[in-house]
């Protein structure tokens, strides 16, 4: 097996094969681990909490709740690795802090790299997969590309070209009392426009169509609170603007850009001359020649098109690893996608993915838990409250428990996607969703004669779902298993 | 099917945003994302909730009631619609024939998407009552 790819998602599947007692090469275009993190975001700190103090234990299995950014770890030294570095000055970590935390987590635990070996090429002959490497071939029966959404994408607008992608932005200095056009109202044009605030004599945001915002869509995908101060801005008339325009045209200026845009509503055209831009506009996964090789994508090619498990659609045993696994979106409830693009989802999808690639195709099984029917109950209603996996991977990750001859056995976490749509003997996923309201509640998925029922349970104020009244209602749904 | 196009381009090729102006069309394209489905896998779930709006931008599905097929769907078909407009879950499934994508809106953004797209509103009408006419046709 070969893992492309240093940062998180690589890093924390080849924790887990290795745990799993899998052999398997980590490949790494990268001199250092830490993938994405060594250059963005640029203006330094994440957007994902390590809380310092949490409900929960630090280095506790519920802490990785409170804790979005370290990588998971089966003994004390490799848990909350990001947290023992932080300097408690906030509790979004800075990339420094960020890179520690990795360091220290591939040191401890061990995990090899060859650093420097720059993936070039891919193919198939004779059941197996041939990489080319800077560093020579390696052959293997499975591939997982952990190699981050990580190329500058910019839309086909006429003239966007000339303008300089977010990954190329200059110092601050550079941008002092001048009027600057950001193309995007994503994370990344808000971080920018955040950062320019105190520089830039007016900032313009332009992008087709108007913010969402994460408290709105109670979604990390839209713009996070801690940079919506350019947003306040634009409410209130100080200078700096928010437009749902689209951009008809970029040309390039003497000392600057004439940007072109049409009001996606008013459609009222408007010529904007700047004195700069930067086009906020996303990044793709670098899939060199996969999609010659057969494997699909989709999104403008920006992703490849995956199963549950996060491999590839039309090339079996090429999996997919990191913030990549986003393209799996699983059931998208009220259009709320779960975390796979950040560390604090997609860490889970890592390890659910080692455990079945070790199963799948090395018949390599881990342990299966039998639970007693009268445990049963708490045991689901203590994993809705408190296992990260839900609470990070909502409507996404499930612990699923079966019921077959053989009793009651615990199948782990696994993707909900798929249970919903598998056949097999009678078995119950727990999930936690969000409703369109924002209100979080547990959901019973319960599987019986082969055919998948939905059953939402009630909400709670502090989100405990270890009630009276939770427990009356899932007794009452899995009583025929409970004797 | 294409790697890269202009995804406004493609959506002014589909009858329900066949009326859209260029920018309306852009704007239309930021606000739907894409998902992607294998054959055999369900779009639509009956008794789920919290579905969307689905619009087929390549490929076939089909629609299953307590899993006999009662409709296909081809590209430039819409679905999902009525659980949304009723606020019900789906009365049945939708299933992909073979590889399916899919422009995707949430469910609760819908109303008002349609709100501020008379236009697309009107198509979609025409084509729900054109659903009807031929459901009631004898």
């Amino acid at each position: 097996m070969v893992v492309v790819g240093s940062g998180p998602g690589g890093l924390q599947t080849s924790y887990t094969l290795s745990r799993l007692g899998l052999p398997h090469a980590v490949i790494s275009a990268d001199p250092v681990p830490g993938g994405m993190f060594q250059r963005f975001p640029y203006f330094q700190r994440l957007i994902s909490w390590t809380k310092p103090y949490a409900p929960a234990e630090r280095g506790s299995r519920e802490y990785e709740w409170y804790d979005w950014n370290s990588l998971l770890g089966d003994e004390p030294g490799h848990q909350a690795t990001v947290a023992e570095f932080m300097d408690g000055s906030f509790y979004f970590p800075s990339r420094a802090e960020m890179q520690m935390g990795l360091n220290a987590f591939v040191a401890r635990a061990g995990i090899k790299v060859r650093y420097n070996c720059r993936w070039e090429s891919t193919a198939e002959q004779e059941g197996s997969f041939v990489l080319g490497t800077s560093e020579g071939e390696y052959r293997c029966k499975v591939i997982v590309f952990a190699i981050g959404t990580t190329t500058p994408w910019k839309p086909p607008n006429p003239g966007l070209e000339l303008v300089p992608h977010y990954a190329d932005t200059k110092p601050l200095n550079e941008y002092r009392n001048k009027e600057v056009f950001i193309v995007g109202k994503r994370n990344s044009g808000f971080e920018l426009a955040d950062a320019l605030l105190p520089v830039a004599r007016r900032i313009i945001l332009g992008s087709p169509s108007p913010a969402r915002i994460s408290v709105v869509e109670h979604a990390a995908v839209g713009a996070r609170a801690r940079y919506l101060q350019p947003y306040e801005d634009h409410v209130f008339g100080g200078g700096n603007v928010l437009l749902d325009v689209a951009i008809d045209l970029v040309e390039r200026l003497d000392s600057g850009y004439r940007i072109t845009a049409t009001g996606a509503k008013s459609k009222r055209t408007s010529v904007f001359e700047v004195d700069d831009a930067i086009a906020a506009t996303g990044f793709t996964t670098p899939m060199l020649d996969l999609p010659k090789m057969g494997v699909a994508v989709f999104s403008q090619g920006r992703l490849p098109a995956l199963t549950p498990f996060w491999e590839s659609v039309s090339v079996p045993r090429i999996y997919f690893a990191g913030s990549t696994t986003q393209a799996a979106t699983g059931l998208n409830k009220y259009g709320i996608p779960a975390n796979s693009a950040a560390v604090q989802g997609f860490r889970y999808n890592a390890r659910v993915m080692a455990e079945h690639i070790a199963a799948e195709h090395f018949g390599i099984r881990t342990g299966h838990r039998t639970v007693q029917a009268a445990d049963l109950v708490s045991h689901l209603l203590a994993e809705a409250t408190r296992a990260p996996e839900l609470w990070n991977q909502r409507s996404y990750l499930a612990r699923v428990v079966s019921f077959d001859e053989g009793g009651i056995i615990d199948e782990g976490i696994l993707p909900l996607a798929w249970f919903v749509d598998s056949s097999g003997s009678d078995a119950v996923a727990v999930s936690v969703e969000t409703d369109a309201s924002g209100d979080i509640h547990p959901a019973v998925y319960l599987r019986r004669s082969g055919r998948v029922e939905e059953h939402l349970l009630s909400s709670e104020a502090l989100h405990q779902f270890e009630t009276e009244d939770h427990r009356r209602k899932l007794e009452d749904l899995l009583r025929p298993y409970l004797t | 099917m294409e790697e890269r196009h202009d995804l406004a381009q493609m959506l002014g090729g589909l009858s329900l945003f066949a009326d859209l102006s260029h920018p309306e069309l852009e704007a239309v394209a930021h606000t739907f994302s894409e998902e992607w489905f294998s054959k055999d896998q369900r779009i639509l779930r009956q008794g789920f909730t919290g579905t969307g709006f689905y619009v087929i931008a390549d490929g076939d599905a089909a629609v299953r009631l307590n899993g006999k097929e009662i409709a296909k769907l081809a590209r430039g078909d819409f679905f999902g619609e009525i659980s949304i407009l009723l606020d019900e879950p789906p009365t049945a499934d939708v299933v992909a024939l073979g590889p399916l994508r899919c422009l995707v809106l949430p469910g609760p953004a819908t109303k008002s998407f349609l709100e501020t797209n008379p236009k697309v509103m009107f198509r979609l009408l025409q084509a729900e009552a054109m659903r009807l006419r031929n459901a009631l046709r004898w």
